[in-house]
Formats: C-alpha cells, structure tokens, sequence
C-alpha cells in the first residue's frame, strides 16, 4: 500500500503536470498582447477529475487489475476462443477458403465505402506483413519501415507522370528499387543491434521523408504528385489485331487504353473502380502471404528465426549474419515497396505527409500486437487498427487518445501479441 | 590437424592469450584445462575469428585460417559446441538440428540427421519440443546434435559439462569417447579436469593465458601441480 501511495501521488503528479498547462491555461490576445488566462471552471474540474481518477486507479492498482484478470482468458486472448490445437489443422481448410470467400465477395456486398476502408485495411495487412519480415522474424527492430513504402509509391508516381509507365510495369519495380533501398540501408545498420539499429532506421525513414520534401524537381516537394492514373486490367484484345491492352475503370480511356464497360459492353459504373482496386490489392495480399509463407518455410526463414533467438549460435553454425540480416531488411523492404506502389495509384496523390513517422509507428503497432511473427495475429491486427480510428470518427480529436488506450488494453491483456506466433519466444534461464 | 602457433589476443588493449603454441592431432582428443578467466574460451573464440588474433597464425589442416571471415572458419570442418549451449530456444530440435546442417548437401541431411537420432535417442524422442522446454542435459545433447549435423573433422567443446548434474555429465563424455572411435578430433574445453583428463589422449593447462603444461592426460591427471591446483588436492 505505501509504495502504491507513492507511486499515485507520482502518478497523479505527472497527469497534473501534463493535463494543467494544456488544458488548464489559455493564450488569449487583449489588443496586441498575448495574455495567460485559466481556462473555464469546467475545464479544470475535468483535469481535476482526471487528476484523481489516476491517482485512484493507481492507488488501487492490484484491485483493478485482479478484477480484470478474473475477465481475463488465459494468454493469448484469442487462442482461447479458437478450437483446440489438435483440432485446428483440420480446420484451417476450411476456415482458409471461407475467409477467401467472404473476402472475395465482400464489395458485392458491401457499399462503396466499407470497400474502400477494406482496400486501406489490405494495404496495411501488406506493410504488416512485410514488416513482420523484419521484426518479427529476423528481430531487427525497423522504426523507418515508412521509408520504403514511400520508395514504393514515389517509384510508380515519378514514372508514371514522367515516362507514362503502367502500373503493371511499375509495381515489380517499386518493389525492386525499395528492396535496393533496404539492401542500401542493410549494409550501414548491420552491425548494430536492438535499440541502436532502432534510431539509424528511424533517422532513415526520416531522410527520405526530408529529401520527398526538398526535392522539390523531382517530386515537387510537398505539394505532392497528383493525377496518378489508376491501374488497369490487362485483356487480349483480338482486333483490329491481337494485343494486349489496358481496361481501365473511368468513363473514357485515356490514349491506347479501352474503358472497362465498353469492353465488356455493359453500363458505367462509378462502383467498378473501387471494387476492382479492392481485388487488386486482394490479390496483393494473397500473394504477400504465399510468398511469405514460402520463405518461412525455407531455410532463409529458419534462420532468420535462428539469427533473433541467438546471434552467437548462428556464427558459430558458419551462418553469415549479415546475409542473413540483409535478406530479411531486402525482403521486408520489397514488400513495402508493392505496397507504396499500390497506394500511390489507389490515392490518385501522393506527397510526403503520407509517409511521417506516425505510420511507421502504425505498421510497428500492427506487427507487435498482432504477436511478432504470426501472419494471422498481423492480418487481425491490420483490421483493429485500420478499423477503430474510423468507427472512433465521431469522436473526433479523441481518436489518438482511443488508440493509445486501446495499445494499453492489448498489451495488459495479451503481452504477446492477439495471436502470437505458435512457438513463443522463450527467454532460458542460464546463459 | 589444427595447430595454434604463438597466438596472442587482445580484448580492447588488454591481453588475453599471451602467445599460445598448441596442436591437436588427427583423431585425438584434446583437452584444456584452467581456471576461470584463463583464456580456454577465448582460444577457442580465436580460433573461430572472434576476437581475431593479434599476432600468431591458426593453422587447420595446413591452411592458414587466421584471418579468414568466421562464416568460413566455421564452413571448414570445423564445428563448435559453445559455452552455455546456446540452443534456439524457440525452434524445435529437429529446426535446431537443421540450422546445423544448413551447409550440410540434402541427400547427407537425413542420414546425418538419422545418425544424430541414434547417438541421441532422446533427441528423437523429442523432435517436435522447443529447444528451450528441454533440460539442460537434452539442451547440452542437442547442441552436441547440432555441431554434428554439420559433418565436422573437428568439433571443439566448451565446457559441455557446465550446470549438469553428474549423470548427464558422465553420458554427455560418453558420447564425447564414442565420437572419439569413430574418428572425430576433438578439442575440449573444460573446467571439470578429472573428467576430462580421463577422457583426453593430451591435455593443456592453461594459467594467465599461457600455457603452462603439456603432457599426456594421464600424467596430467597425476601431476601433483594439477591435482592441486585443478584437482582439488
């Protein structure tokens, strides 16, 4: 109880400290001076009120949390309401086809909005999954993974508006030229580990961040490059002569390319668009989760799994950790950069403030609640944190602070992650 | 077979190996004894390249290794059981033993990893467990297991007798004298010199990072000094 008391009275000091000077003064202008006056007596009663919920809550910390606990499933809260291990591999069938089936059919069921939600959900499943490369697997902690999904989509933007490349042509590339990125980023960061790798990757997702915004040339700073054409659907046309050429979703086709609807000669629909982006990213994704599922599965996964657990054992196995490091910051890397490069041509725009440290720090959040290295816990993951925000719209300012609760929430219930990953790192005793 | 010629290591500017001359002959077992701290680890450490060497020359089977990358070293032949085990505590032991054969051919995989499961039947029964749920003595087999999978010539041990109790001591240096008849070399760090000198066709003591005495194990193990000083009087 004593150390409670201190550690409320810290606590509640801190909220204080915090919540008075923002909330409790106010800058107001009296003629041409700035002024500080006290906010309403609402206000204050409110970070009162909040000053003693914390100093509460904390005073009666074990209380609390030992209701929550009797709540409280046993670890790896949704483990628990899936059927029992030895029943799962009979389900996964099943249970696979089903969620491709629904996944399928959701934007012929849904209206144009929850598809395109879906469609920002499938982007962030490809960063997560991705990452997850990175950090779950190879446990290289990346806080610049932004980065490459900017190489991604300035790579599709800039060809695109400059050489009038096709989306097709590109995607393969923004992979390419963000997996050079990661190689190129590899090489310097290789010899640090955990925390410190932690900062050059950070001050990297910065300085490309930094150098969308000044170069102000080639990416026209931050302005942004608008009028991204949006992907089209190759088809084998037959005449005049047999080629292949670009459906595109609009109501006119630009140069070369033939509308959808006339194609297939049906009505125009403002709907397709949107529907087929959500196909396309679906696809995306299926083939993200294969390959990676592949790769996890060969011995560059293994080792990469290996090389997290301990470094040591794995030089002393003759396995070349900077190989190894650097196929999974390529790898990882690649991902995003498919990822940026449907992005750009899903927004039609891009400029760099979609590429800010937050989303890095998003996609990190995905990983680590999803459970570090579990590709189900990533895609679940993906769907709360993409989903939330936007049920949480009404609340309006109070989105971040629902979010920051909401990590809060997940790491008291489940420290490892909604699904972690079959095999749970543990830590042994001796060293 | 392997053969350190005047060696001398330094951590930072403090040196630890103070010029080391020692050589391990082809199917023998050898062994290095001395007190904590007297450098048996970080001979061991050199000879796999880190720390690298500051002056001296690591000779395995008539090729200078010194200076080649630690990757190399250890794609050479050469197999270390390091000190701690060092298992992967969240890989199963079959994804440990592969680790270990990660350069091994696949057609020798299997029948590598079948004649792990034989010298360690316990292993076999414990393929699909994690690593790390595993006792230290199946961790200490297991990370013997995987050494093995790389098909080394020579496989160093250090200390494979740390933290376990005497009957898996006595099973684990079983195995070791069994490897032995099958033709391995092995270089053996230990602090428990009874055992080991009993065991080794040679042994070394170490003292300061030096090497201080040299002679067959069974002298050794008669040698007043060692009894005394290693021995417990």
């Amino acid at each position: 109880m004593r150390s409670n008391l201190s550690s409320a009275f810290f606590a509640a000091g801190v909220t204080f400290i915090l919540a008075f000077p923002l909330l409790g003064l106010q800058l107001t202008t009296e003629g041409v001076s700035l002024i500080l006056a006290s906010s309403s007596a609402t206000t204050l009663s409110y970070v009162a009120i909040g000053v003693l919920a914390v100093f509460f809550v904390q005073l009666f910390k074990e209380q609390i949390l030992g209701q929550l606990s009797k709540v409280k499933p046993k670890p790896g809260t949704i483990s628990n309401l899936l059927p029992a291990e030895e029943n799962r591999a009979k389900l996964v069938k099943p249970g696979v086809l089903f969620v491709v089936v629904v996944a399928l059919l959701w934007p012929f069921m849904m209206e144009r909005g929850a598809t395109d939600l879906a469609t920002l959900v499938l982007i962030y499943i490809m960063l997560g999954l991705g990452l997850n490369i990175v950090v779950g697997l190879a446990g290289l902690l990346d806080l610049g993974y932004v980065a490459f999904y900017a190489v991604g989509a300035y790579t599709y933007a800039l060809l695109a508006e400059n050489l009038g490349w096709s989306f097709w042509a590109c995607l393969p590339l923004g992979g390419l030229l963000a997996a050079l990125f990661g190689f190129v980023l590899g090489f310097p960061v290789l010899r640090l580990r955990g925390d410190y790798l932690a900062i050059v990757t950070l001050g990297f997702g910065e300085i490309i961040r930094i150098l969308l915004n000044n170069l102000t040339e080639l990416t026209n700073g931050p302005n942004g490059i608008g009028g991204i054409p949006k992907p089209t659907l190759p088809a084998i046309q037959t005449e005049p002569d047999v080629s292949i050429i670009g459906l595109e979703f609009s109501r006119r086709a630009s140069e070369g390319n033939v509308p959808f609807h006339e194609f297939f000669g049906i009505s125009y629909d403002p709907a397709m668009k949107v529907v087929f982006l959500y196909l396309l990213a679906l696809v995306l994704v299926f083939f993200t989760l294969y390959v990676i599922r592949r790769l996890m599965r060969m011995p560059v996964g293994r080792a990469w799994e290996a090389l997290r657990e301990d470094e040591i054992a794995c030089r002393s196995l003759g396995l070349n950790r900077t190989a190894i490091k650097l196929s999974a910051f390529t790898i990882g890397a690649a991902f995003a950069g498919f990822a940026g490069c449907f992005f750009a041509a899903r927004q039609g725009f891009i400029n760099p403030e979609s590429f800010v440290f937050k989303e890095s720090v998003i996609i990190l959040a995905i990983v680590v609640l999803g459970g570090m290295g579990s590709q189900i816990g990533v895609i679940l993951a993906a769907i709360l944190i993409t989903i939330l925000p936007e049920l949480a719209r009404e609340f309006q300012e109070y989105r971040e602070l629902m979010f920051g609760l909401m990590m809060v929430l997940m790491m008291i219930w489940s420290p490892q992650g909604l699904l972690p990953m079959k095999r749970p790192h543990i830590e042994l005793k001796q060293e | 077979m392997l053969s350190f010629e005047n060696i001398h290591t330094h951590y930072g500017k403090i040196e630890a190996l103070h010029g080391i001359s020692l050589n391990v002959n082809e199917g023998e077992i050898v062994t290095l004894i001395g007190a904590n701290g007297a450098g048996k680890t970080t001979l061991l450490m050199t000879l796999c390249g880190d720390p690298r060497a500051s002056s001296g020359k690591v000779m395995f089977r008539g090729e200078d290794i010194t200076h080649k990358p630690t990757a190399d070293i250890m794609r050479s032949g050469i197999a270390v059981v390091p000190e701690g085990r060092r298992i992967f505590p969240g890989l199963t032991v079959t994804e440990n033993l592969h680790m270990g054969g990660f350069f091994t051919p696949k057609e020798d995989f299997y029948k590598t990893l079948d004649y792990v499961f034989e010298l360690f039947p316990r292993l076999k029964e414990r393929q699909s467990q994690r690593g790390g749920t595993m006792s230290g003595g199946e961790q200490q087999m297991l990370a013997i297991g995987r050494a093995l999978m790389s098909h080394p010539k020579l496989l160093l041990l250090d200390e494979p007798s740390l933290g376990l109790a005497p009957i898996i001591i006595n099973q684990i240096f079983d195995t070791i004298s069994q490897l032995r008849e099958e033709g391995m070399t092995i270089f053996l760090v230990e602090q428990n010199a009874n055992q080991a000198l009993k065991l080794a066709d040679r042994g070394y003591v170490l003292e300061n990072g030096k090497v201080v005495m040299e002679d067959t194990g069974a002298n050794l193990l008669v040698n007043e000094d060692v009894r005394k000083a290693y021995l417990g009087g």
